[in-house]
């Protein structure tokens, strides 16, 4: 398995480079959208997958990460100002972007949000705006895998694996726990961030709690726990519903089914397949080891 | 003051139907370890179930009993062996997702193969206003919370009182040594998931006259029971009734006085303020878990 990764790494970063060629403008929208989400899968599934904590709140902090870059585009600042100011900015309470107009739009929502630009290159455009979000989110999912292996990862997988004796071991389980949210939260206000370049026009629907659980449905789905869980996961949440469009008004009944069907099938997440095959292996090798030294002893009993 | 008691005799009657829902949640919770993430469309499904029966001219307490017997069947019986026992050894997670799944399925199915309009339900009361102290009170208010109240307090009595009741509860505590007493733990359960069936059909005949019948009548409510069992105490069916009154006079009340937009939030603000200082709810007790 291990001489494969990094060829198939390799392969899939090449896929993602050449994916826009295959598309129109809204596979591309799609494709980025789906990148975005991937973004803030990968912080909640540092939340509930490493570090074993419940977080129906994911989606707030991606609606404000998307509101602060939003307002303060709108006020004429830079999209480079609003990016850590979204990652930073995650303690206000979603509602008050419903109700407060005249900075929000309310329930109207903002529109004409501008896309950034870096370097003085535009990004304004489909093309380069995905893969400006390819990059942010390889960087992202870069840090990500740096921390995982880091003494922070590892405490946070002990904190999940049993909180008791993670506290026994000297882990301050509180601040863990905390930063295991922060991080998650960071991303997700990231995430928020591009979000609101992307489709340009923002209301507090996409933010409300209905979110939040498809968020965590969609860390489930990929494999909590699993590092490319959110790309799969993600997937799953992004883009089957369009696929299932010829479904028409079913296409969302096919949808919810289908996710039913595939948590019975797979209650650990789709990348708990090879895991399933590997015990499977290995349960296959034991019972012929077993079987071996029972026929071994049985001739020695003879002899 | 008037003002005030009118907004409390209402919010009362929208907090008992938040109750039943809740108390469902709490029952599933303790029997299975299950969060029910489609307890909203478990009262949505069958509101639509008996505007079906209905239309096929059948009397609403005949659509009712009817509308009990599909639900324990599907809702109870084909939802426990088809969702929550393959998943029920995998944890929380992958049960609590399935339901969520389900829930998208049942709003769309309704939504994609009945009707997306929302329907008018008869009132199982009749029209009737009564004058008390200047509180001007509706029949359907004061019936759906008396007989709201009545169910809750009689599935507590039935849990408390009865021999089945017990052994139910025996089941939630200690599920191996209630095997070991001889009792039945599939089939405890499996009352578990008909009691919740038939509360849910109860809530959807008592929600439905007010708040019409919709495909999505279901997210908000089961929102709101959720906040409700949890405010009350997961592990606690009394709770659930103290959980959904508290956020049925509250929301009430916030609309009238504080502002109409911010009525949704307030379950969470008293959620969150309940969870600051007594994390395991109003009526919870701390269960302790082994290293």
């Amino acid at each position: 398995m291990k001489k494969f990764t990094l060829p198939l790494l390799l392969l899939a970063f090449a896929v993602l480079l050449a994916a826009p060629m295959a598309f129109k403008s809204y596979g591309l929208y799609l494709l980025t959208y789906w990148l975005v989400f991937i973004i803030a899968i990968m912080g909640l599934n540092l939340t509930i997958g490493y570090a074993g904590q419940k977080s129906l709140g994911h989606a707030a902090f991606f609606g404000i990460g998307a509101y602060t870059v939003a307002i303060m585009m709108k006020a004429g600042l830079s999209f480079w100002l609003g990016l850590p100011a979204a990652a930073l900015l995650c303690f206000v309470v979603w509602l008050v972007f419903r109700n407060e107009e005249w900075l929000t739009g309310g329930t109207f929502g903002l529109n004409n949000i501008a896309r950034p630009q870096l370097f003085g290159l535009s990004l304004e455009g489909n093309l380069a705006y995905y893969y400006f979000v390819l990059a942010i989110t390889l960087l992202l999912g870069g840090l990500l895998w740096g921390l995982l292996r880091s003494p922070w990862g590892k405490a946070f997988t002990a904190l999940r694996d049993n909180p008791i004796r993670a506290e026994s071991l000297g882990i301050d389980i509180r601040r863990y726990t905390l930063l295991s949210f922060a991080i998650g939260a960071a991303y997700a206000g990231v995430a928020g961030a591009l979000f609101a370049s992307l489709v340009q026009f923002i209301d507090p629907a996409p933010f409300a709690i209905a979110s939040s659980i498809m968020m965590y449905l969609m860390v489930v789905l990929g494999g909590p726990g699993y590092f490319l869980g959110p790309v799969l996961g993600s997937a799953v949440g992004v883009v089957l519903p369009e696929w299932l469009r010829f479904a028409q008004g079913w296409y969302l009944f096919v949808f919810g089914s289908a996710v039913v069907l595939l948590m019975i099938w797979l209650p650990d997440g789709l990348l708990s397949i090879p895991d399933r095959f590997k015990a499977r292996k290995q349960a296959r090798q034991a019972s012929a080891a077993r079987a071996a030294s029972a026929q071994a002893a049985a001739k020695g009993a003879q002899a | 003051m008037t003002d005030f008691l009118q907004l409390l005799f209402s919010g009362m009657s929208t907090g008992a139907i938040y109750a039943l829902a809740a108390l469902g949640f709490t029952l599933l919770w303790q029997a299975s370890g299950t969060i029910n993430f489609a307890q909203g469309e478990f009262v949505m499904l069958p509101a639509f179930m008996m505007l079906a029966f209905l239309s096929a001219g059948l009397p609403l307490w005949a659509c009712f009993v009817l509308t009990c017997f599909v639900a324990v069947f599907v809702l109870g019986w084909a939802f426990k062996r088809g969702v929550v026992d393959p998943l029920f050894r995998h944890g929380m997670m992958p049960i609590v997702v399935a339901t969520i799944g389900l829930a998208i399925a049942m709003r769309n199915a309704v939504r994609a193969g009945y009707s997306a309009e929302a329907h008018p339900f008869p009132s199982l009361f009749p029209d009737a206003i009564y004058q008390i102290a200047g509180v001007t009170l509706t029949l359907q208010d004061l019936g759906t919370f008396v007989l709201a109240l009545a169910l809750v307090l009689l599935t507590q009595a039935f849990l408390g009182r009865t021999v089945t009741g017990r052994a139910m509860q025996a089941v939630a505590q200690n599920t191996e040594s209630a095997s070991v007493l001889g009792i039945n733990v599939p089939r405890m359960i499996f009352y578990t998931f008909a009691i919740n069936a038939v509360l849910a059909v109860a809530a959807a005949a008592l929600v439905a006259p007010s708040y019409l019948a919709k495909f999505d009548m279901g997210e908000g409510l089961g929102n709101k029971a959720f906040f409700a069992a949890i405010i009350g105490g997961f592990n606690n069916s009394r709770g659930a009734l103290l959980g959904g009154l508290i956020v049925g006079v509250c929301e009430n009340l916030a609309a009238a006085y504080i502002s109409p937009a911010y009525k949704d939030a307030v379950a969470l603000v008293i959620f969150m303020i309940v969870i600051l200082f007594k994390p395991q709810g109003l009526l919870g007790k701390k269960v302790e878990r082994k290293v």
